[in-house]
């Protein structure tokens, strides 16, 4: 349909970003003053005194802030960003405790300085005397609630939700086989390479508010802050710099520093800058992942899942700004491609002395996707049948979408898949991995003492959620195309992606659109960048913006032309008549005619001048119902989200001695719809399987029974290098146009990590023979199965 | 009021400018280039040496300027990302090849896989897959899974030698090198 939409173009971010020319948050703001935090050593204290006698003699201190010294809204507990009939007991922290603290790593205090040593010189100084309180760590003791992380929460649930769609119960009790199966997911975390970050300049003359903060969402950022200073809106602008990885972590808004330090500067009538460094983001940004389900599932003679009954406790740490969102997407999109014949989920979630627990890269779908494809792994184990045969036998086919699970999705709506072909898919990725010679390769190897397995898993990841994005579309008069839209970005290359969207609508060469993301002052009404959105939601709503401003270029165009706009193209910038590649006016002057005006600044004011004069002038220089200048404005907002899908296999062998793990082969398809840039989407996969396979194998939060993050450095926290992660992700492609945007797009963002846990699991259960039903596993992990299982034969 | 901190005089060379200032004891390399000297593309990913984001090149090795003091640089020539690029403007082999091969996303460990790459390619211009792989296997990088970093290294010694031979076209052959070489 057209030449840059599904091309694998170069990414116009590059040639800054490797020049060392990028501009992420710590890059700016040299002679701002510089926040440091006092965090607390315990997971569970009363705060008795806070003394910072001591701290004021520290040279170039600038000021020292607790919690009483915080006025008015400031003061008020962080807001609860989703609030749910089903979130009864919602807790969340004061920008600096209040009181008591509730992780060890929340802020106390914040101290100002000249430079971020002098300020952590007097943070080191501040007394602060606790009495420790019996913490809780870890679902088990959550559950158990011998101890409660905050008073007046009984059972330390902060809320409950069952869904159901059909009679579960009375399904699995009537169904000919039923297994009881239990699994659980430890903690992991985005874990971009930059934290968190945040500056923040008020000009006194003008009483207005400019921020910068490394985040997903810089008009939820601006909205907070503007409330918690009691300022107008208008008055806040919030600006996205380069952003050194999201993954979710930074999508969670307002941290207690986005509000903290534009109050400081604000105070102090001077800039103000925090730089997370990497212990903090450890254990003051967020986690996610642990999950503990219990699982009944009834099915017949054929492995068809009559009834499906998922009982799950997710740990949400010590408070729950961002609300249940993790929890509701795993009860929701643990169904992947499949459709029981009845299904009842129920999950409590738990508070624990633990850093909070906010969305990560797949946010809940990992441990759904786990829980789902372990159990129909034991369902075929269990009547002797191929692992695909029984995935077949539940798919949903492509003849029955849209598709309606009978639930009530993340975003408030019915979960009606829209579109997808999952056989197709499987048939794809069994021939991609070579499923049916696996055994033959199998013997092979086991003749040479080696133990090699191969597993696949499946998922639906529900992407471009709503509500809304917008974008904004100019044609300057140079014949440049300026692009706005109001989220963010975080190495995703939407600059990129969004340009080939713009110049295939308008027609027009790439190098000639610039976009920019995630700053007020461009485009002040958005969502943010998270559940894979942007391309399906922003990429949308610029290619409406764009429409808009080609219908207006035609009609500006036809005019001076004395053509009809039907009859007119836009071809490299230049609109003409169709088909004649002779003549035509440039768009940037077609700009120029569209205001009125028209002083001739620059050459392109001078040439359309051979086209001024005219009109009828007994009527406005602009009619009524018109504005000058070649713009477009586009919103898109969606019914619902769109369904992509995808399935991975990998073949693992597994050290006889030594219980490493290695992967041999990891395979990939997947449906995100149409493609805008592949390369890019690739890109996003092979980031996306690397984190699945950490997440698998090597990356866990390692609490202590008294709540200290043991590992919160990465000497510890074992994220992969490049030898951990499969040297080659071979990937097919399948589209399925979505019907729900006018780009045909699902997004692709998250989909790379979402089966990884599972999808080794049952590799690693092919090669020895041992149910694996927790995850990460370390070489540790699996001795310890083999040895359980010999001492239990 | 506690002491002001003694003031020590550094002087060492950075991209080839001669530079000088007065910092104390414990300023971290990477903290005196990113605030004292404002040259910002040397990121900060770690604190602790273990990411590898902070590489610079301290008289031609690829070191950790989160690991070294500034004093103990003086009288060092050091070269960071912005002093890879050709005086022309010109993106260095490494650069380049990052930018065919799609070698980076967010762009924040980019330079220290750069200054890297750029001193591995001096010990060994003709690396093979494996050795490429070893070749960043210190550096971590969140967003791609390192897939195209591998390609990126393989891409920029082929761009070494097309710069010494004349003949570069700007194909990212490197990436279809590397994909060749992962048939199984």
């Amino acid at each position: 349909m057209s030449s840059l939409f599904g091309a694998s173009v170069q990414r116009v971010e590059d040639d800054r970003l490797v020049r060392g020319h990028g501009a992420y948050l710590d890059d700016l703001g040299h002679d701002a003053l510089v926040a440091a935090f006092v965090r607390s050593p315990f997971a569970h204290a009363r705060i008795l005194d806070i003394d910072v006698s001591a701290a004021l003699e520290v040279d170039g201190l600038v000021a020292i802030y607790t919690y009483e010294d915080l006025p008015g809204r400031i003061a008020d507990p962080l807001p609860l960003l989703i609030p749910h009939p089903s979130l009864t007991h919602g807790r969340t922290p004061y920008p600096l405790a209040k009181d008591e603290v509730n992780h060890v790593g929340e802020a106390v205090a914040m101290v100002i300085a000249r430079d971020r040593y002098l300020a952590e010189d007097a943070a080191d100084r501040i007394d602060v005397s606790y009495e420790p309180l019996p913490p809780v760590v870890g679902l088990d003791a959550a559950r158990a609630a011998e101890h409660l992380v905050h008073a007046d929460v009984p059972g330390n649930r902060a809320g409950n939700e069952v869904q159901e769609h059909g009679d579960a119960a009375a399904a699995v009790a009537a169904a000919p086989h039923v297994l009881e199966l239990d699994f659980e997911i430890e903690r992991s975390a985005s874990t971009p390479l930059e934290g968190r970050g945040v500056l923040a300049s008020w000009d006194p003359q003008a009483g207005r508010m400019l921020i910068w903060t490394s985040t997903q969402t810089s008009t939820g950022v601006r909205a907070a802050v503007a409330a918690k200073l009691g300022l107008a809106l208008a008055d806040v602008d919030v600006i996205t710099p380069d952003v050194g990885g999201g993954f979710g972590v930074k999508i969670m808004h307002p941290w207690p520093e986005e509000v903290l330090v534009p109050w400081a500067a604000q105070l102090l009538g001077q800039p103000v800058k925090f730089t997370e460094d990497r212990r903090e983001h450890f254990i003051a940004s967020a986690h996610e992942r642990a999950q503990q389900h219990h699982v009944r599932v009834g099915f017949d003679d054929e492995g068809r899942i009559l009834g499906l009954d998922v009982r799950f406790w997710h740990d949400n740490g010590a408070y729950i700004p961002y609300g249940l969102i993790v929890p509701i997407v795993t009860s929701t999109q643990l169904l992947g491609p499949y459709k029981p014949g009845a299904y009842r989920v129920e999950f409590d979630s738990l508070y624990t002395n633990t850093v909070i627990v906010t969305p990560y890269r797949g946010a809940g779908r990992p441990q759904g996707a786990f829980v789902m494809e372990r159990t129909m792994d034991a369902i075929a184990a269990e009547l002797g049948l191929d692992r695909t045969v029984v995935r077949e036998r539940n798919f949903i086919q492509p003849g029955e979408m849209p598709y309606d699970q009978g639930l009530i999705f993340q975003d408030g709506r019915p979960l009606i898949y829209d579109s997808g072909d999952y056989p197709a898919l499987l048939a794809q990725l069994k021939d991609l991995i070579g499923w049916d010679k696996f055994a033959d390769f199998a013997e092979e190897a086991r003749s040479q003492g080696r133990r090699v397995g191969i597993g696949l898993a499946c998922y639906v990841e529900g992407t471009g959620v709503g509500p809304y994005e917008g974008g904004h579309v100019v044609v300057e008069t140079s014949g440049k195309v300026k692009v706005a839209t109001g989220l963010t970005t975080q190495g995703q290359g939407h600059h990129t992606v969004l340009a080939q969207v713009v110049a295939d609508e308008l027609g027009v060469r790439l190098e000639d659109v610039e976009v920019v993301t995630g700053d007020t002052r461009r485009f002040g009404y958005a969502v943010g960048t998270f559940a894979s959105r942007t391309a399906v939601m922003s990429g949308s709503a610029v290619a409406l913006a764009a429409r808009k401003a080609r219908a207006k270029a035609l009609r500006v165009a036809a005019e001076a032309m004395e053509a009809s706009a039907d009859d007119l193209e836009i071809v490299d910038g230049v609109v003409r008549v169709k088909g004649d590649p002779a003549g035509g006016i440039a768009l940037g002057t077609v700009a120029v005619l569209s205001n009125p005006l028209r002083y001739a600044f620059d050459d392109a004011a001078q040439a359309a001048t051979q086209f001024a004069g005219g009109g009828d002038l007994n009527k406005p220089p602009i009619a009524e119902d018109d504005e000058p200048g070649i713009e477009g404005r586009g919103y898109f907002s969606p019914v619902r989200s769109t369904f992509a899908a995808g399935m991975h296999a990998a073949i693992v062998e597994t050290d006889p001695d030594t219980a490493e793990v290695t992967i041999l082969r990891y395979c990939v398809v997947h449906d995100c719809g149409r493609l805008i840039n592949p390369r890019i989407v690739e890109g996003q996969i092979h980031g996306g399987v690397a984190q699945g396979v950490g997440g698998a194998l090597y990356e866990r939060m390692a609490y202590d029974d008294e709540g200290q993050l043991v590992n919160a450095s990465f000497m510890d926290f074992l994220m992969p290098y490049v030898s951990e992660v499969p040297p080659h992700i071979e990937i097919g492609h399948l589209e399925t146009p979505s019907p729900l945007n006018p780009l045909g797009i699902k997004g692709a963002g998250e989909a790379g990590v979402i089966p990884g846990a599972a999808v080794l699991a049952a590799a690693i259960e092919d090669a020895e023979g041992i149910p694996i039903t927790s995850m990460p596993l370390s070489p540790s992990d699996l001795f310890a199965l083999r040895r359980t299982r010999e001492t239990e034969s | 009021m506690t002491d002001r901190e003694e003031l020590h005089e550094v002087q060492l060379t950075v991209n080839g400018t001669a530079r000088r200032a007065r910092v104390p004891a414990r300023r971290l390399l990477s903290d005196f280039l990113r605030h004292d000297l404002q040259l910002t593309g040397t990121h900060v990913g770690c604190e602790h040496g273990v990411c590898g984001a902070c590489t610079v090149l301290l008289d031609g090795a690829a070191v950790r300027s989160c690991l070294l003091l500034a004093v103990s640089a003086d009288g060092a020539e050091i070269t960071t990302v912005e002093g890879l690029t050709e005086p022309d403007g010109t993106l260095s082999p490494v650069q380049q090849a990052f930018a065919d091969c799609h070698g980076l996303q967010c762009g924040f460990c980019t330079p220290g896989f750069l200054t890297t790459i750029t001193a591995g390619l001096r010990a060994n211009p003709e690396p093979e897959l494996e050795q490429a792989r070893e070749m960043i296997g210190g550096n971590l990088c969140r967003c791609t899974g390192y897939h195209n970093i591998v390609a990126s290294v393989l891409r920029a010694a082929e761009i070494q030698r097309e710069r010494e031979a004349g003949t570069e076209d700007g194909r990212a052959a490197g990436d279809r090198r590397e994909q060749e070489a992962s048939q199984p």
